[in-house]
């Protein structure tokens, strides 16, 4: 499973001509922690959906596993920021973790014993069994975002895109979750986190990304997460197209 | 007893009695979808927008159901694409742009209904009327709902994925678009089948009162979705009675029940009524209320023993 990549080839999203990611080339494994940083506007979100296929790419191909990937399917799931989801949906756990499996067995299909067992399987792994009752809304922050990781488990997702999973999580929820998406990674997943908090980089992430529009740099944390880098990605302006292609340091 | 049973006896209320149950079932069920998906104000101005299509058909084609069918899916489909056109081309969005189709479409129909050339009743238009049901109504209502609660159990697995979070649903690969089309289609669907029984003005009524009722008092969709359907029909079955019995117009008296319900609930829901929050109010977090006794009394207990110790290092 490890030896699975995630290739990106010269990604490019744009909205109504405005380009928000530029020729992106990233070559990801399986079995690492990424964190995906960079300033607000700087594409973050539009490089998750643009994978997921949420959003059309102007340029440029994903592939999984030795395959293209055209649009969405289950391999990669994509767990948007908290605030977009409605908690008071009435689901409780157990059903939101069967709602990875729908689009596995389709419209007709019994949801039979195999697809208990993953829900059953993936709400353990999440340490969620004994809330698999609750409604949605009575789960913490870091719960819900077990919850949906629960979920895309379920899906047999292999990439698992989440969008600012740390923001708003006491210390020890942040522990909890982190721990669990490290388990993840070694279990031969590939895990890439958007993120904010520059401190806490290094002890919750393997491997960085920096986006500015474009690349700035991607490596190892201990290599790649250097006062230069988080320059360049952070005090510059926002690449927005060849035209404003020139980078004013403010600050190095 | 002789009331009680009397109103079976009445052939237009047997009518009644079936379309009211079949109209109450399918909006009821499909309650849950406009209620989930937040599309109450849009299914109001939809059912508004249904007039100038049936006066028109009332001009040219006379008073029957099927014209009646035609005309409003024709105004419910051109009032739904012009409100995509109007808010993808300009910079108007698309509340905005469906408030203002709504009530040029529904002026439009009151202005085309006045040169109808039969006397027509409006008010059977606005507001229902149900014990006129003929048989092609019926026909009509049938069709509607063995359309609608099919398909509704189709797509229940992808219409709950997208319910929930669009943007995921989309991710997992659910046709997003096709699928909101699909549900507003069967919206304007059972709205015609429900105008028949309280019009336009109280349809929407019957569409989000029942699963409102339910979202109340549970935390699964399939008892929405069922539960909507069951409540939808004896609640109009219930407010077709009540009409019955005391006289009052029809589809006022069902609209009215359903709200009777839905109060009830508001009030005095188990789960989410607003009578228990206020009789039983919580600690807001049980556990850290735990915790910081526990924590409380282990500070204590140490600050007991220091003084303790501190008094016997005194002496």
């Amino acid at each position: 499973m490890s030896s699975h990549h995630l290739e990106i080839k010269d990604l490019t999203v744009v909205y109504h001509r405005v380009p928000a990611v530029h020729h992106v080339s990233l070559d990801l494994r399986c079995g690492h922690c990424v964190a995906l940083l960079g300033p607000n506007g700087a594409g973050k979100t539009s490089f998750f959906k643009a994978l997921v296929g949420l959003v059309p790419k102007e340029t440029g191909e994903v592939i999984f596993g030795g395959h293209g990937k055209k649009g969405a399917d289950t391999d990669i799931a994509y767990l948007p920021q908290r605030s977009v989801v409605d908690w008071d949906f009435p689901i409780t756990v157990r059903g939101l973790v069967e709602m990875g499996r729908y689009m596995r067995i389709g419209m007709w299909r019994h949801f039979g014993k195999a697809d208990a067992e993953a829900v059953e399987e993936a709400l353990r792994a999440m340490d969620l069994a004994d809330l698999a009752e609750r409604q949605i809304s009575a789960l913490s922050g870091g719960q819900q975002q077990r919850a949906f990781l629960a979920r895309s488990l379920a899906q047999n997702a292999h990439v698992f895109l989440l969008d600012e999973p740390f923001t708003g999580l006491d210390k020890p929820a942040q522990d909890l979750l982190r721990e669990t998406i490290r388990r993840l990674a070694a279990a031969g997943n590939l895990v890439i986190a958007s993120h904010h908090d520059l401190n806490s980089v290094p002890e919750l992430f393997d491997q960085v990304i920096f986006l500015n529009g474009e690349l700035i740099a991607f490596g190892d944390t201990r290599e790649t997460f250097t006062e230069e880098n988080i320059a360049r990605a952070f005090r510059t302006h926002i690449f927005s197209g060849p035209r404003a292609h020139h980078f004013t340091l403010l600050n190095t | 007893m002789h009331w009680l049973t009397e109103p079976f006896r009445q052939e237009f209320m047997q009518r009644a009695l079936f379309g009211c149950a079949l109209i109450g079932f399918t909006n009821g069920a499909l309650s849950a979808f406009i209620v989930l998906r937040r599309l109450a104000l849009m299914a109001d101005a939809m059912a508004h927008s249904l007039l100038p299509g049936v006066a028109l058909a009332l001009i040219l084609f006379g008073l029957t159901p099927a014209s009646l069918f035609f005309g409003a899916l024709l105004a419910a489909l051109l009032v739904g694409l012009g409100v995509q056109i109007i808010s993808g081309s300009s910079r108007i969005k698309e509340d905005t742009s469906l408030g203002l189709l709504f009530a040029c479409s529904f002026s439009l129909g009151l202005v085309l209904l006045s040169y109808s050339p039969a006397q027509v009743n409006v008010s059977h238009y606005l507001f229902g009327n149900i014990l006129g049901l003929s048989d092609s109504d019926l026909w009509i209502i049938y069709t509607i709902s063995f359309i609608v609660l099919p398909l509704l159990v189709a797509f229940q697995r992808p219409l709950l994925l997208l319910m929930f979070e669009p943007s995921i649903a989309a991710s997992q690969g659910v046709a997003v678009k096709t699928l909101s089309y699909l549900v507003m289609g069967l919206l304007v669907l059972s709205m015609i089948s429900s105008l028949q029984a309280v019009g336009v003005v109280l349809a929407l009524g019957m569409l989000i009162g029942p699963a409102a009722t339910i979202y109340l008092c549970s935390d699964s969709f399939a008892a929405m979705f069922w539960g909507g359907g069951i409540l939808g029909m004896l609640g109009s079955c219930a407010g077709l009675f009540v009409s019955y019995w005391l006289n009052l117009p029809s589809g006022a008296c069902i609209v009215l029940v359903l709200g009777v319900i839905f109060f009830a609930a508001y009030l005095f829901s188990p789960k989410y009524g607003v009578l228990r929050k206020v009789l039983h109010r919580r600690h807001l977090h049980k556990e850290s209320l735990a915790r910081w006794q526990v924590t409380k009394g282990a500070a204590n207990a140490s600050i007991l023993s220091k003084d303790k110790s501190d008094s016997s290092n005194q002496t």
